[in-house]
């Protein structure tokens, strides 16, 4: 049994085969080449959807992505929900489950509907002027109330279990829609052998020559599919063309960068294993030709928004492309000549149509020809009303002249369609987003293409072609223009013939006069948003008339369709009812997308394990297999603590802890930054950039340096050793890595060119082991070639050149923990290799491998500061009393003018101390506030912050280190020190150096 | 005015809404003005409110080259919050927070200020030292901010995502639960209206084009509308800041660069409040209309292009989808970007500048939406009384020569 409005023959459709679908539990069937839009048409569900605002009845609109109204929600296997979806643009599946949405209970039986009954509370921005009062109300009542009202569909719930994949791509040309236009230019293009990409929203190409362009135009007097079939043929062998369908140009962003949206498995119930769900594509193009045809605009009267009234355009595809009649009892009212061709259509399609045209004097060609048909043509004449509750009536119509008067019944009709059409907009929202000037103009009312900022070119419909002639023409033009713009000839192309009505005459109108206490009419100019010309008017009386204020106030144009069909309408109405003229009233920002898109396209495979790949350092392998406990550093996954069997986290640090400085320990510095710095400049750079002199610094020797920013600020530190006269080796901290380099490169590209100084960041080179304690030279000792390691021949702060395990490396004696210490920097791709010696090695002395948490209570013992923990930006060198790093008689380096503000030297600035608690088993909390009075309320002025805090094995008690105000001149003195539970406890103000003042073991 | 209320509605229903005056006059301007504000954004159209309200200077005009909000102001993600690091911060936006309380009583606007409460992430033993700090500071300082567990997130925010095997897992969270967000368009309007009827002309579509000086002192501007004269001109501008300072002929420690936002088609409620997270870099809420609002980072380089690219984007929906994965099939509606003028500091400046008579109110970069009120308030007392409100003396422009910075970037990376 055929559907209700299907008719027996015609359209795009598979009528062998069904497919089942639902919507709001409903079962129903259509065909392959439906969408759910037409396929509901034909089942003749006219209600589809409820308004935002008023939850008025809604139904389908258009019959394509233009769609306001027809947003429903479609709910596929494994919790793949997609709430918002434009059901003229949803193709049909086997199986697929919509609903309707913004409704409750039901569609048909939607409580809030009452919001239309009580409309007149609601005009446009009456949410500024109420719910005020009281003011706790706004939190607990209104805004709740608001928020459950408002949105449309619902979030997903469920992880999607979708892939999305990212393409990049490069071409000379890419074309925008394939309709008339674009395949011509296409075809020339590829023709004279350029690189061409031509994406289409749609499943096939073709654009208005699929639906009603099938029944209006013959190409050398056959139907239109004869020719896309051929292009398509062309397009497809060509070897340097791209045919993308089901794809959407969303955003043209700078310099013809372009992004396109490949559906590719969105007309299927879930993506076939190994495909993706959406492709997003990247092209950079070096020509863009935008052939985007043009959109039909509705004309606003009372009632223009019941389920049945439809644009004209829309009715004609659902007829010739899914042989849908979407009723049968027509009324047709338009300003324009391409309306008839519409009428007589449905006429032969079987319909009874009344046509009602707003102009005075239609070409009477036109309207005899309508009239022998049997149609009603009624001139001059508007429509001002509808009726019908869920579904249109009736239609009220009137003449012009009368429109205005209060008096006087409107004729009313019985229908139960009702087609508009104002006239066509050449869709240049994509020109417009590459920053093209759209140009006013009046006779059509339309935009036009004018300057563009880079080569984007429009053609066809979009650049104002009233006819496919005129588009075929327009497009060889422009195509012509860009294969020599790149330097090519263009090749002929020889263009069919083409059969069809002329242009057609039209007058502008933007909506039907009304007479002045229209109370309840509602006359809509954004469909989705629910605004009516009457919001308009309310907030151009208000003072909200500038355009963007416009949109504001009302929230037109500010839907999930931006606008597509109302846009120009709400523009024009807001001309005229200002006295003043489009153009110098401006349009809106038309913003990317052109179509909403998927987050999950957007974000593309970097989800998951890709969303930020993790770095390894060379012992992570070994670290998993021995248990032990990692933690996020920055991009590093670093190991925290090696806890042994039933061991906690406090234990397991302390027996670290006290192994390094009973015995020794091994960790795994790889993380750290490391930059290579060579060229007959390198010491001079150096030297501009840190505190300390490298020109001073022999071969082979290793110095502690500072970074400051141009605030005199400390930015990171490391250490940098001198491998020849023109060769450095830094390190900066595992997080400065990328951000130390980049300071370098700024400063050399910008700054000092000149230079001759030579970076490579080596971070992935070496893998770096820093091995220390008293017993860390015989570890090491069976280990080593080449390289004599008593302290005389390798003293503390120097690097050497040998072997270890027999594998080419650098020795550091350097040491971050305070004991006899040895870095040793092998090629990473050794370093598990050394790793596993180092451990094996160090197993007779007692050696343990340990983790961050252990290093950072070592070196807070010690007092040596962590970039980031001891300093935030707001820390100078002489704030961490390391005054003595900075170089004197040297010259000038970065910073060093600000260090010689007097603020720098002011004695209450916040200096870095130790503390000692009271109670010497309370761990204090890293980031708490130190206060002089601890019985202070807030808001009371505090001192400072501890920056580091621990539980020390070493030194039998807790201790912190904190950076205080005028601190050096507090040690001594008792402070407080600030709890989230509890109050703030005692400390006792230290120097910042806990374990070996002297340092005699470093230099062990 | 016209006093809005449900009454004042429910009156001029019946009356078909034909009989609501205008919110604010459409003035020509005068050829002379006691104080020239030049800037129609939210900050500008407070201290114009502020001046005519609290110091009675009427003869007031908001010099706005576009529609008024059309800046950062009409651009933002709304996002107040007032747990700022440093006390002298903590007190400058608090106090704006303390305002927004009962700014739509006092404008008799309703600018919908919803304390939804906001939480900061914590993703690493980085961060949660920091936003320890943060809860430690404000505590001391009266600002609320607590420390919540993975688990007490959760409960706040259900979409949130604490995975423990997540890439960056939520370690904890600090909760600001006075903070918020507010509806940014009425906020410009809402103060537009107020300051009009305390007589302030509010003239739109009115470029300044040159600062007039008579030697050290500013005498007047020239504007696409005429000149104006004015011995007491306020820039306040944001991102164009340093373009009006180079024609009054000095520099300023200013970059402007664009910032970028989205949000995705309305849905119905699904969020409950704001989170923010700046190791992953994004920041999230719902809008009463059911969109979500999502902030996105800077570009690289500075610019006064207010356009965005996708690259941003893309990388703030991948923070998004990583917290949220059930965001993964919600749609992208709407991307924008606003000019943002931003100091090495990332706290604003407030105050007199080199030029006599010339006061500025500008540096609020990233963030400053949520200053509004504040700012207004205290910038409008600045230009009154020409010496700084107590609140706004530490931000002086000369801070970046004395070197008393109050450094915002150095322990929150960004400051929404
Ligand atoms: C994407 C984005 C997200 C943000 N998110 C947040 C957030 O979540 N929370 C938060 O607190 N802040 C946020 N901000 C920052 C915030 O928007 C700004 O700090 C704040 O709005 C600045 O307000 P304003 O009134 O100073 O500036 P604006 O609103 O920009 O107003 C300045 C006005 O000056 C006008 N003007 C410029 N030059 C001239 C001239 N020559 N003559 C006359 N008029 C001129 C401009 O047209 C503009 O209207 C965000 C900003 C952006 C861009």
């Amino acid at each position: 049994m055929s559907p209700a409005r299907r008719l027996p023959q015609g359209g795009r459709i598979d009528r062998r085969r069904r497919l089942r679908f639902t919507f709001d539990g409903r079962s129903f069937e259509g065909h392959p080449g439906d969408t759910l839009a037409s396929a509901l048409l034909a089942n003749d569900v006219l209600l589809v959807a409820r308004s935002f605002k008023y939850h008025r009845p809604r139904g389908i609109f258009s019959a394509g992505q233009e769609e306001p109204s027809a947003l429903v929600q479609l709910e596929r296997p494994g919790g793949r929900r997609d709430p918002n979806l434009r059901a003229t643009r949803q193709e049909l599946f086997d199986g697929l489950i919509a609903y309707s949405q913004n409704r409750w209970p039901t569609l048909r039986v939607d409580v809030a509907a009452l919001n239309d009954r009580l409309a007149p509370l609601f005009p446009a921005g009456f949410y500024y002027k109420t719910f005020m009062w009281p003011r706790w109300a706004w939190k607990a009542l209104y805004e709740p109330s608001i928020r459950r009202m408002a949105g449309l569909g619902q979030a997903p719930t469920e992880p999607d279990p979708d892939r999305y994949e990212h393409r990049f791509a490069h071409c000379d040309l890419l074309v925008a829609g394939a309709g008339a236009a674009g395949l011509v230019a296409a075809l020339v293009a590829v023709r004279a052998g350029l690189r061409v990409i031509v994406a289409e929203d749609d499943v096939a190409i073709g654009g208005w020559l699929l639906g009603e362009g099938s029944a209006r135009v013959r190409l050398d007097g056959e139907r239109p599919d004869l020719w896309l079939a051929q292009v398509r043929a062309e397009l497809e062998a060509a070897p340097k063309c791209r045919l993308l369908c089901r794809t959407t140009v969303f955003g043209c962003y700078d310099h013809n960068f372009v992004a396109l949206l490949e559906r590719v498995a969105d007309h299927l119930p879930e993506p076939p294993a190994g495909l993706p769900r959406q492709r997003l594509w990247k092209v950079r193009a070096r020509q863009v030709l935008l052939a985007t045809g043009t959109l039909e605009r509705p004309i606003a009267f009372p009632g223009n928004d019941r389920p049945g009234v439809m644009l004209a355009g829309a009715a004609a595809t659902y007829l010739h492309r899914f042989a849908v009649l979407a009723g049968q009892e027509v009324v047709l009212f338009g300003n324009h000549d391409g309306i008839y061709a519409i009428a007589r259509d449905l006429r032969w399609a079987g319909a009874r149509v009344t046509l009602v045209d707003s102009r005075q004097r239609p070409a009477p060609r036109l309207v005899d020809e309508l009239r022998d048909l049997g149609c009603e043509v009624r001139t001059a004449s508007v429509v001002v009303g509808t009726g019908g509750r869920l579904r249109l009536q009736q239609v009220h119509l009137t003449t012009r002249a009368r429109a205005q008067e209060t008096t006087g019944l409107p004729e009313v009709i019985p229908a139960d369609l009702l087609l508009v059409s104002g006239g066509h907009n050449p869709d240049l929202a994509l020109f417009a987003q590459a920053r093209g000037r759209l140009v006013w103009e009046e006779a059509r009312g339309i935009f036009l293409p004018g300057e563009a900022p880079w080569p984007v070119r429009v053609a066809g419909g979009a650049n104002g072609c009233p006819t496919v002639a005129a588009a075929f023409a327009d497009a060889l033009r422009v195509a012509r223009e860009i294969v020599i713009d790149l330097g090519r000839t263009p090749p002929s192309v020889p263009l069919p013939l083409v059969e069809e009505p002329g242009a057609a005459a039209i007058e502008p109108l933007w909506r039907v006069p009304m007479p002045k206490p229209r109370q309840r009419a509602k006359a809509f100019v954004d469909l989705q948003d629910d605004v009516t010309v009457k919001d308009l008017e309310l907030a151009i009386r208000e003072g909200y008339g500038a355009i963007e204020h416009l949109k504001r106030y009302t929230t037109t144009g500010m839907g999930t369709d931006q606008g597509k069909t109302g846009n120009v309408v709400a523009l024009g109405l807001a001309a005229e009812t200002q006295g003043t003229s489009v153009p110098e009233l401006g349009y809106t920002t038309f913003r990317q997308p052109y179509l909403p898109v998927p987050f999950g396209a957007v974000v593309g495979p970097h989800r998951g394990r890709l969303f930020d790949p993790v770095r390894l350092p060379p012992s992570h392998a070994w670290a998993e297999r021995q248990g032990a406990v990692f933690e996020p550093v920055g991009q590093w996954r670093r190991a925290r603590y090696f806890p042994r069997t039933g061991e906690t986290m406090e234990q397991a640090i302390a027996r670290e802890a006290r192994t390094v400085r009973q015995a020794c320990g091994l960790m795994d510095a790889s993380t750290l930054g490391k930059i290579d710095v060579r060229g007959p400049d390198a010491a001079e750079f150096l030297n501009r950039l840190y505190t300390n002199d490298w020109k001073r610094l022999a071969i082979g020797r290793c110095r502690y340096g500072l970074l400051l920013r141009d605030d005199g600020m400390v930015l990171d530190d490391g250490v940098g050793a001198r491998l020849g006269d023109h060769h450095f080796h830094l390190t900066t901290t595992t997080g400065g890595a990328a951000r130390v380099l980049a300071w370098f490169e700024e400063w050399l590209q910008t700054e000092w060119p000149h230079l001759r100084v030579y970076l490579t960041s080596v971070t992935e080179q070496w893998a770096a082991f820093a091995l220390s304690g008293p017993q860390a030279r015989e570890v090491l000792r069976p280990l080593v070639e080449g390289v004599d390691l008593s302290p005389q021949a390798f003293p503390h702060m120097s690097v050497r050149e040998g072997r270890v395990a027999g594998v080419p490396a650098r020795l550091f004696r350097i040491s971050f923990t305070g004991e006899l210490g040895f870095e040793i920097n092998v090629p990473a791709g050794y370093g598990a290799y050394v790793w596993e010696r180092l451990v094996e090695a160090g197993e007779p002395h007692g050696l343990v491998v340990y983790g961050t948490e252990t290093m950072h209570l070592l070196r807070a013992e010690k007092g040596y500061i962590v970039i980031g923990q001891e300093t935030d930006g707001t820390v100078s060198p002489i704030d961490l009393g390391m005054e003595w790093l900075i170089a004197r008689g040297k010259g000038d380096f970065l910073g060093s003018r600000s260090l010689a503000r007097p603020e720098m030297r002011r004695p209450d600035r916040k200096q870095l101390v130790g503390l000692l608690p009271r109670d010497p088993a309370m761990v204090l909390d890293e980031g708490a506030q130190i206060v002089e009075d601890p019985t202070a309320s807030p808001p009371a002025p505090t001192l400072g912050h501890v920056t580091s805090s621990y539980a020390s094995p070493n030194l039998g008690r807790t201790f912190a280190l904190a950076l205080v105000a005028g601190g050096r001149s507090r040690i001594g003195q008792q402070l407080y020190v600030t709890r989230l539970e509890g109050p703030p406890v005692a400390v006792e103000v230290t120097a910042p150096v806990f374990w070996d003042p002297e340092g005699k073991r470093l230099h062990a | 005015m016209v006093r809005y209320s449900i009454f004042t509605l429910a009156r001029n229903a019946l009356t078909g809404h034909e009989h609501w005056p205008r919110a604010w006059r459409s003035p020509d301007p005068r050829p002379a003005y006691e104080v020239v504000i030049v800037g129609g954004g939210g900050h500008g159209l407070a201290t114009a409110y502020y001046l005519a309200k609290e110091h009675g200077i009427r003869d007031v005009a908001v010099l706005e080259r576009g529609w008024l909000g059309g800046g950062n102001t009409g651009r933002n993600t709304t996002i107040v919050r007032s747990n700022y690091l440093h006390p002298e911060s903590a007190a400058l936006y608090d106090h704006a927070v303390k305002l927004w309380r009962d700014l739509s009583q006092v404008l008799n606007f309703n600018v919908m200020y919803s304390d939804r409460g906001v939480m900061m992430l914590a993703h690493s033993q980085h961060d949660v030292h920091i936003l320890k700090r943060h809860v430690h500071a404000n505590r001391m300082a009266g600002v609320d901010n607590e420390w919540l567990s993975p688990q007490e997130a959760k409960e706040y925010c259900p979409p949130l995502s604490i995975d423990p095997r997540a890439r960056y897992p939520v370690l904890g969270a600090a909760l600001q639960r006075r903070g918020g967000v507010a509806r940014h368009d009425a906020v410009a309007w809402g103060y537009a209206r107020a300051a009009d009827a305390l007589g302030v002309d509010i003239i739109q579509n009115c470029e300044v084009t040159a600062i007039r000086r008579d030697g050290a002192r500013v005498v007047g501007v020239e504007t696409t509308r005429g000149y104006i004269a004015t011995k007491k001109l306020g820039l306040v501008v944001a991102g164009h800041t340093s373009v009006l300072c180079a024609m009054a002929g000095f520099r300023m420690p200013l970059e402007s660069v664009p910032l970028q936002a989205l949000v995705s088609e309305p849905v119905k409620p699904v969020f409950p409040c704001v989170v923010m997270s700046n190791t992953v870099h994004a920041y999230i809420s719902q809008s009463d209309k059911g969109e979500l609002v999502i902030g996105a980072g800077t570009d690289q380089y500075v610019s006064y292009s207010q356009r965005g690219g996708l690259q941003v984007i893309e990388h703030a929906l991948e923070a998004i989808c990583e917290l949220f994965p059930m965001f993964s099939r919600m749609r992208m509606m709407r991307q924008w970007g606003g000019i943002v003028d931003v100091t090495p500091d990332r706290s604003p400046i407030i105050g007199k500048s080199p030029v006599e008579g010339l006061y500025l109110n500008c540096g609020w970069g990233t963030g400053g939406f949520k200053a509004t009120p504040g700012s207004g308030h205290v910038f409008a007392w600045t230009i009154a009384k020409d010496e700084p409100h107590p609140l706004a003396a530490p931000f002086s422009l000369d801070r970046f020569t004395t070197g008393r910075l109050i450094d915002e970037a150095a322990a929150a990376a960004v400051a929404h």
